[in-house]
């Protein structure tokens, strides 16, 4: 029997009582993936968001979710593009206070909301929360 | 010296009005004081867009062959149900009514991406919609059941009649527990991650009249894109709360009940929204003009973000609990700054009521003003003023005896 091989890019979400524990030391140790931290945003007593690519047998990778889930931490696929579509957009902000990186901030002070995709790290938090559909998903 | 409205809408006809939107005079009054921007201006638009849940359409959908009775079935437009304890053929629709099909919260939290809002937004669109309705036959009335694609244009009457907009002032929504509250005001961030609030503050109507002297009954205004009236004060019309000096309130008070033309409308100013884990509503275009009568009426439009002072509520306790707990005051100009200090945090704000829109109306309406095109009216009757003794008051608790 061959083992397959996967490789996912994913946003882990830290409630505040994990950020403290060796999360990625115990995927790579316990589980045996090989790790790419993209970008990392974790501080003690918030909540934390890392994106990360995980590569590793399908079997270990389909453990390690489940240790991830266990301690809390949630899990969400990485997704190809983030999107503001400009003619939905109304300006009001619903979106900045949701975002982790500050990709989406509003500009002072015309009160408009900027949309900066280098900074974006593409979490999505953005598109549930926009109460007119302004922000899309690119698969 | 003072002006009457008359004088105001003869300089409107003859080109000579000078129209200044309430963020305009903000400025103009700290340079001229009072008396002098009295003197100079003639009429201040306001403006405001927001999520406003307390709207919706009425609408006559004309007689079908054989006819048909909706009053005691069942309507719905693009599977959103419709109320129509009506006559035959008039139903109103909500802009937070959903399908059935729609799981709500049984997902949490849930999406509620198609709801009353988004029918009325396709609507002015001139998008199609789909009627299904089925009821009771009579005599009169034998059809029993009926399916059409429907445009606004093809409807008879179709007013938007919003029970409540226009909020004078509202609350700060945060979130004090450790979870992420999905509420009306947005996703609330736990443990004071945000501050989210919903109110154009110097550029909101009601807070450049803070005692509804010339905004009352029967008012000309924008609304949605076209004109509309001020039909009543709003739902849990609440004048009687606490105000600042200049008379501007510390809470939630005055509301306005609007109505306007849906056929005037744009879906620029009526928009569909959905708020995760709440609910689906629309978001709407509401300005005022005020005429500046006199110097006391100059003095309340001047009124700023920094005079303005908005109460902070825990969304996750306070609010759900109707405990009239406050956790302090904040000024609009520290909400829009970006953060707000809170219990010795530093608390991002995040607005939900667009103030580039909110602007954006204050001068079309300016530009309709100044242009001639749309002329003042005086209140036909006023709204009830802090003096009413008028006060929201709760529901009963009384249940009946098992």
């Amino acid at each position: 029997m061959t083992t397959t091989q996967v490789s996912h890019k994913v946003v882990l979400h830290f409630p505040p009582t994990v950020t403290g524990q060796p999360v990625v030391y115990t995927l790579s140790r316990d589980y045996g993936l090989a790790f790419n931290i993209l970008r990392a945003s974790i501080n003690p007593q918030e909540e934390g968001l890392m994106v990360i690519e995980l590569s590793g047998s399908e079997q270990d990778y389909r453990r390690a979710t489940g240790y991830l889930k266990k301690i809390g931490v949630r899990l969400q696929p990485l997704v190809q593009d983030i999107r503001k579509n400009d003619d939905r957009c109304i300006d009001c902000g619903a979106c900045v206070g949701v975002c982790p990186t500050r990709a989406l901030v509003v500009e002072r002070p015309s009160m408009k909301v900027i949309f900066n995709p280098d900074a974006c790290v593409m979490c999505g938090e953005c598109v549930p929360c926009c109460p007119v559909g302004a922000m899309e998903l690119q698969f | 010296m003072a002006k009457t409205l008359e004088e105001i809408n003869e300089k409107i006809r003859s080109g000579k009005v000078v129209v200044v939107t309430a963020e305009e005079m903000v400025e103009l009054t700290s340079e001229k004081g009072a008396k002098g921007a009295a003197e100079t201006v003639d009429v201040v638009t306001t403006g405001t867009f927001g999520p406003m849940c307390s709207s919706g359409v009425m609408m006559n959908l004309g007689h079908s062959r054989p006819r048909i009775k909706f009053g005691g079935g069942q309507v719905r437009l693009n599977r959103v149900p419709a109320y129509p304890g009506l006559a035959a053929v008039d139903i109103y629709l909500g802009a937070t009514a959903l399908p059935d099909e729609d799981p709500r919260n049984a997902v949490f939290p849930g999406g509620f991406r198609y709801g009353g809002g988004h029918v009325i937004e396709d609507l002015v669109a001139g998008r199609r919609v789909l009627l299904e309705a089925t009821t009771y036959g009579t005599d009169c009335y034998p059809r029993r059941e009926v399916a059409t694609w429907l445009t606004l244009e093809e409807l008879n009457e179709c007013y938007l009649f919003n029970p409540r907009n226009g909020y004078q002032n509202y609350n700060v929504a945060v979130n004090r527990s450790d979870r992420t509250a999905y509420t009306y005001m947005g996703t609330l961030l736990p443990r004071l991650g945000s501050a989210n609030y919903c109110s154009a503050g110097q550029l909101s109507p009601l807070l450049n009249d803070p005692h509804y002297r010339t905004i009352g009954v029967g008012t000309r205004i924008f609304l949605g894109g076209g004109v509309g009236y001020v039909a009543w004060q709003g739902t849990q019309h609440n004048p009687s709360v606490e105000r600042t000096e200049q008379g501007v309130p510390k809470s939630g008070a005055g509301t306005l009940a609007v109505l306007g033309d849906l056929k005037q409308m744009s879906p620029r100013w009526l928009r569909g929204a959905s708020f995760r884990g709440y609910g689906a509503t629309l978001v709407v275009g509401l300005g005022i003009p005020i005429p500046v009568l006199d110097e006391e009426i100059a003095a309340a439009t001047a009124v700023s973000d920094e005079d303005i002072l908005a109460p902070v509520v825990d969304y996750s306790k306070a609010y759900p609990e109707r405990q009239s707990k406050v956790m302090c005051h904040v000024t609009y100009a520290q909400l829009k700054s970006g953060t707000v200090e809170l219990e010795g945090k530093t608390v991002p704000t995040t607005p939900l009521s667009s103030y580039p829109r909110a602007k954006e109306i204050a001068e079309t309406l300016k530009e309709w003003v100044s242009s001639g095109k749309f002329e003042l009216t005086a209140p036909v009757a006023r709204l009830p003023g802090a003096d009413a003794k008028t006060a929201a008051k709760p529901m009963p608790d009384r249940p009946p005896r098992g």
